[in-house]
């Protein structure tokens, strides 16, 4: 199985776990920053936690405070260690710059095109290695043991 | 390749790059970093001046939000263009209103003193637009954060911003520029899917409930893209805009929509569209509004523990209104706590014109600064609470952990005389 490529939004290198959320998701309101927990009563995921994970979604949503939850949960060390986009997403790429600018803490933001992000499952161990101004690659390390 | 590579470089004029170089004291270029680095993420080919900048980065959300503030402050940052801030952790013209923990009433006071000493107006509202200084004119670059004023600001006024979210905000008004791109570009404005609400009855359409109602499900159908309404009453106003705005800009992502005949870019259909085949035409059926109304309900008893008013925060109108309402008549039941939000300086102006006194004497607790679903304010045992906003009952039962009944502001003020719900049945039927 090939490599995953996608566009990068802000730079920065992590290993982890895969989760993919069914639905768009807003940090704000959805996320409790303490834990990383999803708190939206809306989301079908309601009670998994985002915590260490690279975290798959197709576009932010709601609030501009999504950028301050985002960031806050970056630097509290309850946030995703990467993020995969299907959409660009500003409001969450500027948590991300802001915590790399407060804490030198940086979540790579990476928008993967349709085909790629279709082959994202939860539970995959992939290495997301993200340089600005270069092609990003998510390598599929391991599945994870049953 | 994919599109990945064939980016436009990011073009900086010689200014532009002296801030970033630091040339102009290390706040401008932190402040500088964050522009162009949003810039190059959404592929700007270059800057551009903006005339004013609404902060939504002064509400508490933890320390990563203040360490940045002060982080600016103590570099010496200052505000470039008139600056608004919106809505923050505490109500400091009520004291002990908010019952926050520790952590939030120490570091959200802290956080209003960071945004002051930058040079930020207190004004500490969610409606900058309802400030008459603070409304840009049409076709104007600013840079907003907040989902509802940027989503007012380009439909209603017809002024650019893009979809921001905080830290951005900041260092928009301490650089004075923002990535061009977005909605500050023009043909990123055009309407996208169009919404006709021309068959449904003209009873449902006055309906003061009807625009929110609208925006729900706007939200929920055209997540970002941009939205076209056809079919809302010549005679809607600015509040009934802001209702819709604020309600599909919490169901969705809504930033931008055109009413046509109403808001300023969409005189007809075909100049909302700027020429263009609508990517998808929705006919609204009373189905699509009923089911999109009773997704702001969620309970249907007879208890009732409070009523929230005033999200977005009231206008002068809407204090007015209020005050009508309880003119004549009893007073609150005493087990109902009846909240209105607004701003600190549309409560000063409905003061001299009665409206405070006849509402405070009523029983009403005016909020200012803050809002009732975003901080602690409603007593801790409260179970269901009936409002008339859209975004307040998309968001409260997440938030607080309430029950909501969505409801008219005449049917929440009879609710809370008569203590339980009061609900009319027209003109939704069944």
């Amino acid at each position: 199985m090939g490599d995953l490529t996608g566009k990068v939004l802000y730079g920065g290198t992590a290993s982890g776990e895969v989760m993919v959320l069914d639905e768009a998701l807003s940090f704000w309101g959805g996320i409790d920053r303490q834990t990383g927990a999803i708190i939206d009563e809306h989301h079908p995921q309601r009670g998994s936690s985002v915590a260490g994970k690279v975290l798959v979604m197709p576009y932010g949503r709601g609030s501009s405070s999504s950028t301050s939850v985002f960031a806050e949960t970056i630097r509290a060390g309850s946030g995703p260690l990467a993020l995969l986009l299907l959409e660009p997403d500003v409001i969450l790429v500027l948590g991300a710059m802001v915590a790399g600018e407060l804490y030198d803490k940086r979540c790579p933001v990476v928008v993967v095109p349709p085909d790629d992000y279709s082959r994202l499952a939860t539970g995959q161990l992939v290495q997301v290695v993200a340089q600005m101004g270069d092609t990003a690659c998510i390598q599929m390390t391991d599945a994870v043991p049953a | 390749m994919s599109e990945a590579t064939s980016a436009t470089p990011l073009t900086l004029s010689d200014d532009e790059q002296a801030m970033l170089d630091g040339a102009q004291g290390e706040a401008l270029a932190l402040a500088m970093r964050i522009v162009t680095g949003l810039a190059r993420a959404n592929g700007a080919p270059y800057l551009i001046p903006i005339a004013s900048a609404h902060i939504d980065s002064c509400l508490y959300h933890g320390v990563a939000g203040l360490d940045f503030a002060e982080r600016l402050a103590s570099l010496g940052g200052r505000v470039k263009v008139p600056t608004t801030l919106n809505v923050s952790s505490l109500d400091l013209l009520h004291p002990g209103l908010v019952k926050g923990d520790d952590e939030t009433m120490v570091n959200g006071r802290r956080l209003m003193d960071a945004y002051v000493s930058l040079g930020a107006s207190p004004t500490w509202t969610c409606a900058p637009y309802q400030l008459a200084e603070a409304r840009p004119p049409f076709g104007t670059n600013v840079a907003w954060a907040e989902s509802n004023a940027i989503v007012f600001c380009n439909s209603v006024l017809g002024a650019r911003t893009d979809r921001y979210g905080d830290f951005l905000d900041i260092c928009a008004a301490i650089t004075g520029r923002a990535p061009y791109a977005g909605l500050h570009v023009t043909e990123n404005r055009a309407g996208q899917i169009v919404f006709d609400l021309t068959g449904l009855p003209q009873a449902l359409r006055d309906n003061e409930l009807f625009p929110a109602v609208v925006g729900q499900l706007i939200g929920r159908r055209t997540g970002t893209a941009i939205p076209v309404i056809v079919g809302l009453p010549a005679t809607t106003g600015e509040d009934a805009l802001k209702a819709l705005g604020a309600a599909a800009a919490s169901s969705g992502g809504v930033a931008l929509f055109h009413v046509v005949g109403i808001t300023p870019e969409a005189a007809t259909l075909e100049i909302a569209l700027q020429g263009n085949p609508p990517l998808e035409v929705v006919t609204v059926t009373r189905d699509m509004i009923a089911a999109a109304r009773a997704e702001l309900s969620t309970v249907d008893g007879a208890a009732l523990d409070a009523i929230s008013v005033g999200t977005p925060h009231f206008s002068l109108a809407e204090c007015g209104q209020l005050a009508e309402l309880l003119a004549d008549g009893p007073a609150i039941d005493a087990a109902v706590a009846f909240y209105a939000s607004t701003s600190r300086r549309i409560l000063e102006a409905a003061r001299p014109l009665g409206f405070v006194d006849v509402c405070e004497r009523a029983g009403v607790q005016f909020v200012v600064d803050t809002c009732t679903y975003i901080t602690p304010i409603l007593a801790p045992d409260t179970r269901v609470v009936m409002t008339n906003s859209g975004k307040w009952a998309y968001y409260a039962p997440g938030n607080l952990g309430v029950d909501v009944i969505f409801a008219t502001l005449a049917e929440c003020v009879a609710s809370a005389r008569a203590g339980h719900p009061v609900l009319e049945r027209e003109p939704w039927g069944t």
